[in-house]
């Protein structure tokens, strides 16, 4: 894992004290809240619905045990005992004191974390693959990338005001598992001639004008990685729409002058950046990468795994996930119980997860954008061991990509944005697919909930997703089929009329009866959907 | 019936105008009226009440209600954790 040098504690360190005096001008009276909002927005403090939110940075999702333990102690004694993992492979604590938040970014800067880059028209925290370093299909460990990416981003004067906000993530294998080509840029590393380098796609995104990210560059060299994103990030900041919130994101941008006249400004820029050596010595990346390498596996480990409780082999099958390293296992932990809330996890919870992660996961720990847990570095035979202490904590639900792992987001219970609840929705859909039989035999089936047009819920990129909206006044939830934040990305098509609450779960029985009806051996619903369209899903719904 | 609401500038907590100062509960709101911007202008400025504003209400039975779903969200507590609720009484959608 990274582990910050002297420099990265003392901006850290700094940005704390300079929070405090502005928390404590603000608390005096000293500053309006026009004056403090952009402040502490630029310390990851939103005001929320019921209360301050704070959004915790967990760059590319990676924590250690300490880490984890901290976001634990946090919830529990700043909070009312939880936190909420997000879409970013953020936390966000919901009953914050502004009283409290320059104590808690203190606390935070103890274990080399911060909020910072959690909101405001920045370069946001960078997301990866959750199972970076560990996975079977990966070319490279992307986050070293990542993580130079972050040094680069973190309070770049040029971009610390764009037009927009916006969102970059690194993969490294042709899975896609980290929504790449639905961020303003996504970043695959790719092999050529031996050498590893990136594949740009920019111009991609949710919200309310959902875009797949076009290729706009095959391959970037490493040495050259920081001025091709410069270059990108240049023309967006020199043409972004700054008059209009709504088409300020570089989507907008991309789309309206079009990849390629997007693809030749960039190069243009590109060719003047090269000439002013803005980019890292090689030798940098390398340092970086020296914190990612291998950590100290054990050999001559056995794959087998005793199977003969039931329960754990259901688990063991689905959540559990092929390693590079013989002996050992990637494991999932689901944060979505039948009943409970996507992401949610108590103070309790995340300090097990913080004990597991030393005890069982050579102390790394990770976040998913599907508001997830991931333990990368399990030996094989630890595995029942800790299903056990997972399954006593309420954290063994083996429904890792079935339907009742749906992405929600907070909604309308906790945010002064949503349009509608999410959770609800996302608990009832549960309680009717609560059969883990049923859900399994549906298989793969990804849902997921926004409670407004900003689609932090991901709902454009579901296999199923929803919507839900304001209609005069009383929620209304849209349908939506077959899109995808994978390697297939594809943008979810509206049914047609919306439902109230009740008939939005109805409608989702309907079209699983008929993709079970009608698939064919080995498709997944996505797959039923692509091969038949709409049509006989609409007939299902509204006939 | 008008309604003022905000947050509590330290804690963050909800906060309902009752006439005389601020509540944790809308069942204790007053109607502002059309004194609404005065208040809230006089109340922002000696800090007892932050990012304030008004809202449309109607009088029921259990007291004040906001009309829109969002406001009556905000003075119930999250629909979902009855344990971290304000009132769990308060009706969510109007009837």
């Amino acid at each position: 894992m990274y582990r910050y040098d002297q420099y990265d504690q003392e901006i850290v360190d700094a940005r704390v004290e300079e929070f405090r005096d502005q928390a404590r001008r603000r608390l005096a009276g000293e500053m309006t809240e026009d004056q403090f909002k952009p402040l502490r927005l630029m310390n990851g403090l939103y005001l929320q619905l019921h209360a301050y939110m704070l959004r915790v940075a967990v760059p590319y999702g990676t924590m250690s045990g300490k880490q984890m333990r901290m976001l634990g102690h946090i919830a529990r004694k700043y909070d009312k005992g939880y936190g909420h993992f997000t879409t970013r492979q953020n936390i966000q604590y919901n009953w914050i004191k502004l009283e409290d938040a320059a104590d808690i970014l203190a606390e935070l800067a103890t274990v080399e974390m911060h909020a910072i880059q959690t909101s405001g028209n920045c370069i946001r925290n960078i997301s990866s693959d959750q199972y970076a370093g560990a996975a079977a299909d990966e070319i490279a460990d992307p986050r070293p990338w990542a993580e130079l990416l972050r040094q680069w981003s973190t309070f770049h004067p040029e971009f610390t005001y764009l037009p927009r906000k916006f969102k970059i993530a690194v993969i490294a294998s042709a899975e896609d598992r980290a929504a790449m080509r639905l961020h303003d840029i996504g970043i695959e590393l790719v092999k050529r001639d031996g050498k590893v380098g990136a594949k740009f796609f920019v111009g991609g995104g949710m919200g309310r004008t959902p875009m797949i990210a076009p290729e706009i560059k095959d391959f970037v060299p490493e040495e050259e990685l920081i001025s091709y994103a410069e270059a990108c990030l240049r023309v967006y900041n020199r043409y972004g729409r700054r008059d209009n919130k709504y088409k300020a994101r570089i989507k907008i941008l991309v789309h309206e002058i079009g990849a390629d006249e997007y693809r030749r400004q960039v190069e243009e820029e590109f060719a003047h950046m090269k000439t002013l050596g803005i980019d890292p010595p090689v030798a940098e990346l390398a340092r970086i990468r020296t914190y990612f390498a291998d950590p100290a596996y054990e050999t001559g480990l056995s794959d087998a795994v005793d199977r003969s409780d039931p329960d754990f082999a259901l688990w063991l099958d689905q959540n559990v996930v092929t390693h590079k390293q013989p002996g050992y296992a990637i494991v999932n932990i689901s944060l979505k119980p039948v009943g409970g809330i996507p992401g949610d996890a108590s103070a309790d919870q995340i300090e097990l997860i913080a004990d597991l992660t030393e005890r069982y996961s050579l102390d790394e720990v990770r976040v998913t954008h599907a508001q997830n847990i991931v333990l990368p570095y399990v030996k094989k035979a630890d595995l029942y061991a800790l299903w056990q202490q997972l399954d006593e904590a309420g954290l063994g639900e083996s429904n890792l990509n079935l339907i009742t792992d749906m992405i929600a987001c907070p909604g309308l219970d906790y945010c002064s944005l949503a349009n509608a609840r999410a959770i609800p929705v996302a608990q009832k859909i549960a309680d009717r697919f609560a059969d883990p039989a049923r859900q399994r035999d549906l298989g793969e089936l990804k849902l997921k909930i926004s409670g407004c047009i900003n689609a932090c819920g991901h709902h454009h990129a579901g296999h199923i997703g929803i919507l839900g909206v304001d209609r005069k006044g009383v929620e209304n939830y849209q349908l939506l089929l077959g899109g995808s934040g994978a390697e297939d990305a594809s943008i979810g098509t509206i049914t047609g009329p919306g439902f109230g609450e009740d008939g939005v779960v109805d409608a989702i029985e309907k079209v699983t009866n008929l993709y079970v009806a009608e698939r064919q051996e080995g498709e997944r619903f996505l797959d039923t959907y692509r091969r038949l369209g709409m049509k006989p899903f609409k007939e299902a719904i509204y006939g | 019936m008008i309604l003022l609401t905000g947050n509590d500038l330290a804690s963050g907590d909800v906060i309902w105008w009752t006439g005389s100062g601020w509540s944790r509960h809308v069942g204790e709101a007053a109607d502002a009226g059309s004194e609404a911007d005065a208040i809230l202008a006089r109340e922002s400025a000696a800090l007892k009440v932050n990012a304030g504003y008004s809202v449309e209400a109607e009088a029921t039975a259990s007291g004040p209600l906001p009309l829109h779903i969002k406001e009556r969200i905000r003075a119930s507590g999250p629909t979902v954790r009855a344990d971290l609720a304000i009132n769990t009484a308060i009706p969510i959608v109007r009837a």
